[in-house]
């Protein structure tokens, strides 16, 4: 792309970057033209973020070279990586909602008269002239969280680029966007890179990448596979990437037809109609079986983590109804909603588990209710927490040990018991495998099986194909809040899925 | 080498158990102290001193125990204590020298008024925090205001006498040797310690405090024990300030000003959490007794009565040192 005379503005080469023994980046090499957006696309874990956060100065311990317009550098810190140009839009926008569009694109570098005092007028003003400079229309003096999230994040673009940036990473843009704001950011990009900026743009939506980038790079296991022109290139062409052809047994898992058996004709437990949050999702309609499990996939943001919140009365939708067992159900609280028989284990234990409290305490809390009507019976309490634990091999047994001295995945099962002695008619998983190794999967994949046999109506809900598919009999996939596809007793793949996403 | 392994068992244990140790050392040593250097502090009769002046302090401490085990805070306790003291002599027919333009109604009413109207202070509380959600220190900061202008309209700068007969007995009588006062604070602590350790709603309060957004995940209707243990804090104080107004003689504007520091104090001293979910009503006792002896005791030896309030400030601060420390000793042994 440019000539020996004129270096690229960034250029890694062999980067390699462990944690403890685990290997996230393999001798990897990346180049950015000055005067491109370059795409980044791959699964989770594949090693994207890894080597963004090298470039944005995070991680300050790895091996191989970073070279700046041809001059070699190791960034010590975000700061170190900020002064010499490298700028970063994180998918969680930094910005401050209260102050003003002007104090925003100012932030950490306002203009100051003598004394120290802040200068109003020429913050206002060169705030201006740059958000025209952009194209971007908006009032410098409103204030930030009054604007729609798509004019948040092209006001952080201009703050990251007013501090100095030259090259600008964005993780995950138009993931929260509607389709006119992505269009805007797009106008912005494209003015930026004819302006001779370098961009990086890293997304799991393969459409926008394909519809914004000069080139794409494709990670996989921690390398980077390829990278090529998007005009050459289509959607199916990076999946093939992203999966590996060669791989056989990594093809196979994602091409692999896995069969899905509905039971149309088991009872609806659980029906949602016109289900809609501002923001968050909308018109969502689905029905729940008994001794089904639905599975709901889609990237991060798309919306299904709030719906499932909803299901259990930790937020509420705006519109739309939910049926249980035949009766309209409002849950105005997480208490009402187990009371009529919805069970919710959240993504991570810390939001489920008491780490200073014991193991039977942290088993019981959910069903003390039905133990006791008003004195606590800490002999019946432990005698179901040692069922438990016996029929969960939960290492240590004792159920009086501090929760928090505990594995992480025996602390997993102790959430799951807690759902396990009075069966829910609904207990919906989110994201139940993440970060599990595949003896634990295992476990939980045996667990849920059983459930279901028991006649509970299950949802999962992940963002990792192979946690649908290795649990759902129907899947819907979300994609920015909406149900684009329903797949429904047919062979589905991890690479369909990801296609419809 | 096992040798060390325990040494290191014994002090991981006393490190894991320092918010219960460390009071508990306080008040040895404050008490041999105290024994030391002052010949009238160890005699019965002062300790019923001390127990008798930590009493309404106990009795307000007991349900800012509730609040400050679910990681919240009650500021407007003192304030509430003296707008029900009031409103419980206002309800009472006064001396003809007052000429505070009171209703006088039946002993009975006036009490039921009074609980009535602390119960609806600590529901604004409660509404403000779990409603509206405001920071309890910001509502309850409110509401100390609120007491205040409660106090100032009932009395209107003058001072009232005059309570009804029960609360008369149980804020300024004795039963036998022991002051009714005593018995009523100590009912109180035994029936807060009982709620918080047996029943389901103190399980519920500690799971709050420990981690709010696992007990909201386990179907723990969160707002509802928020709502309670504002509530419960507001009537414990309410029925600390009748009794206060008859153990002090009077009900007049400010009198109960000191409590506020002197009760959370208290709580915090005895090592319950500021960051919820550990802690209790037995620390809370030992929190009493260790400001108790060390305010009596200050009057025993020869001690510049100024320097006191300086003393207490820093008692306070030490023990809010322990109590951050002991949690981060807490949190390194569970990991």
């Amino acid at each position: 792309m440019s000539g020996p005379t004129q270096p690229e503005p960034l250029k890694l080469s062999g980067i390699t970057k462990s944690f403890g023994g685990v290997t996230a980046l393999h001798a990897v090499d990346f180049a950015l033209a000055a005067g491109e957006i370059h795409g980044l696309v791959g699964e989770n874990g594949a090693g994207k973020s890894t080597l963004m956060k090298i470039i944005a100065g995070v991680h300050a311990d790895y091996q191989g070279e970073m070279r700046l317009d041809g001059h070699p550098v190791h960034f010590a810190s975000p700061r170190d990586a900020r002064s010499k140009g490298i700028g970063m839009v994180h998918q969680e926008l930094s910005v401050v909602p209260d102050l003003s569009v002007a104090e925003n694109v100012h932030l950490g570098a306002q203009p100051v008269q003598r004394l120290g005092l802040i200068d109003w007028r020429t913050m206002r003003r060169s705030a201006a002239a740059h958000l025209a400079n952009l194209g971007i229309d908006v009032d410098p003096n409103a204030r930030m969280g009054d604007l729609s999230l798509g004019l948040q994040q092209l006001v952080e673009v201009a703050r990251v680029l007013f501090s100095g940036a030259r090259i600008i990473i964005l993780d995950e843009p138009t993931s929260a966007l509607a389709p006119p704001e992505i269009e805007r950011l797009f106008g912005l990009l494209r003015r930026l890179r004819d302006a001779g900026k370098s961009i990086i743009f890293i997304s799991h939506f393969l459409d926008d990448v394909l519809t914004v980038c000069d080139r794409v790079t494709v990670f996989r296991n921690g390398q980077a596979v390829a990278t090529e022109t998007c005009a050459r290139i289509d959607k199916r062409w990076i999946i093939d990437r992203m999966i590996g052809t060669g791989h056989q047994e990594l093809e196979e898992s994602y091409l692999a037809d896995i069969p899905l058996h509905s039971r149309p004709g088991a009872k609806v437990v659980l029906q949602v109609d016109g289900l809609s949050r501002t923001g968050a999702y909308s018109d969502v309609s689905m029905s729940m079986r008994s001794g089904e499990v639905l599975g709901i996939y889609g990237f991060l943001g798309s919306g299904q983590l709030e719906l499932a919140r909803t299901l259990f009365g930790v937020m509420r939708a705006h519109r739309g109804s939910i049926v249980l067992d035949g009766r309209v159900a409002r849950f105005s609280s997480t208490s009402r909603a187990r009371r009529a028989g919805m069970a919710f284990l959240p993504e991570s234990r810390r939001k489920m588990l008491f780490g200073t409290e014991p193991v039977f305490k942290n088993v019981t809390i959910s069903i003390l209710n039905r133990i006791n009507r008003l004195w606590l019976r800490p002999a019946v309490e432990r005698r179901i927490a040692e069922g438990h634990a016996k029929n969960l091999h939960i290492r240590p047994p004792g159920v009086a040990h501090t929760l928090g001295t505990l594995s992480g995945g025996n602390q997993q099962k102790v959430a799951l018991a807690k759902w396990l002695t009075h069966l829910p008619r609904v207990l919906i998983l989110n994201e139940p495998t993440r970060g599990m190794d595949v003896g634990a999967k295992d476990d939980v994949v045996k667990i849920v099986r059983g459930l279901r046999e028991q006649g509970i109506a299950i949802l999962v809900v992940s963002t990792e194909p192979e946690t649908v598919l290795s649990l759902a009999d129907r899947i819907l996939v979300m994609k920015k809040g909406r149900v684009v596809r329903e797949f429904t007793d047919e062979p589905v793949s991890k690479d369909r899925l990801l296609d419809v996403a | 080498m096992s040798d060390s392994r325990i040494r290191m068992g014994v002090l991981g244990w006393l490190r894991g158990r320092l918010r219960n140790i460390a009071p508990f050392v306080t008040l040895i040593v404050l008490v041999a102290f105290f024994w030391a250097a002052s010949d009238s502090f160890a005699t019965l009769g002062n300790l019923e001193n001390i127990l008798t002046q930590i009493s309404v302090t106990g009795i307000i401490a007991v349900g800012l125990t509730f609040v400050i085990l679910c990681a919240e805070i009650d500021l407007s306790v003192a304030s509430i204590a003296n707008a029900t003291g009031i409103v419980v002599a206002f309800f009472t027919a006064q001396d003809a020298s007052v000429t505070i333009a009171n209703l006088p109604l039946a002993g009975w009413a006036a009490i039921i008024i009074a609980l009535a109207a602390c119960f609806a202070l600590g529901a604004v509380n409660a509404f403000g925090l779990t409603v509206i959600g405001i920071p309890s220190f910001i509502m309850t900061l409110a509401m100390l205001q609120i007491g205040a202008g409660v106090s100032a309209l009932l009395v209107r700068g003058q001072i009232a006498y005059s309570v009804p007969p029960l609360i008369l007995t149980l804020g300024s009588r004795s039963l036998g040797p022991v002051p009714w006062i005593v018995i009523v604070a100590a009912v109180f602590l035994l029936a807060g310690h009982i709620i918080l350790t047996y029943t389901r709603f103190g399980r519920y309060v500690y799971m709050t405090g420990g981690n709010r957004e696992a007990a909201e995940y386990s179907g723990v209707n969160v707002r509802a024990i928020l709502s309670a243990v504002m509530v419960i804090s507001a009537v414990c104080s309410g029925v600390a300030g009748m009794l206060g107004v008859a153990y002090f003689g009077s009900a007049q504007q400010n009198e109960f000003d000191t409590y506020l520091l002197d009760s959370i104090s208290a709580v915090v001293v005895g090592g319950t959490s500021l960051f919820g979910g550990q802690g209790g009503i037995g620390n809370t006792v030992i929190g009493l007794f260790v400001l108790g002896v060390l305010n009596n005791g200050l009057d025993h030896i020869n001690i510049d009565s100024f320097l006191k309030i300086l003393i207490r400030g820093l008692i306070l601060l030490l023990a809010l040192i322990i109590n951050v420390y002991a949690q981060r000793m807490r949190t390194v042994t569970a990991a």
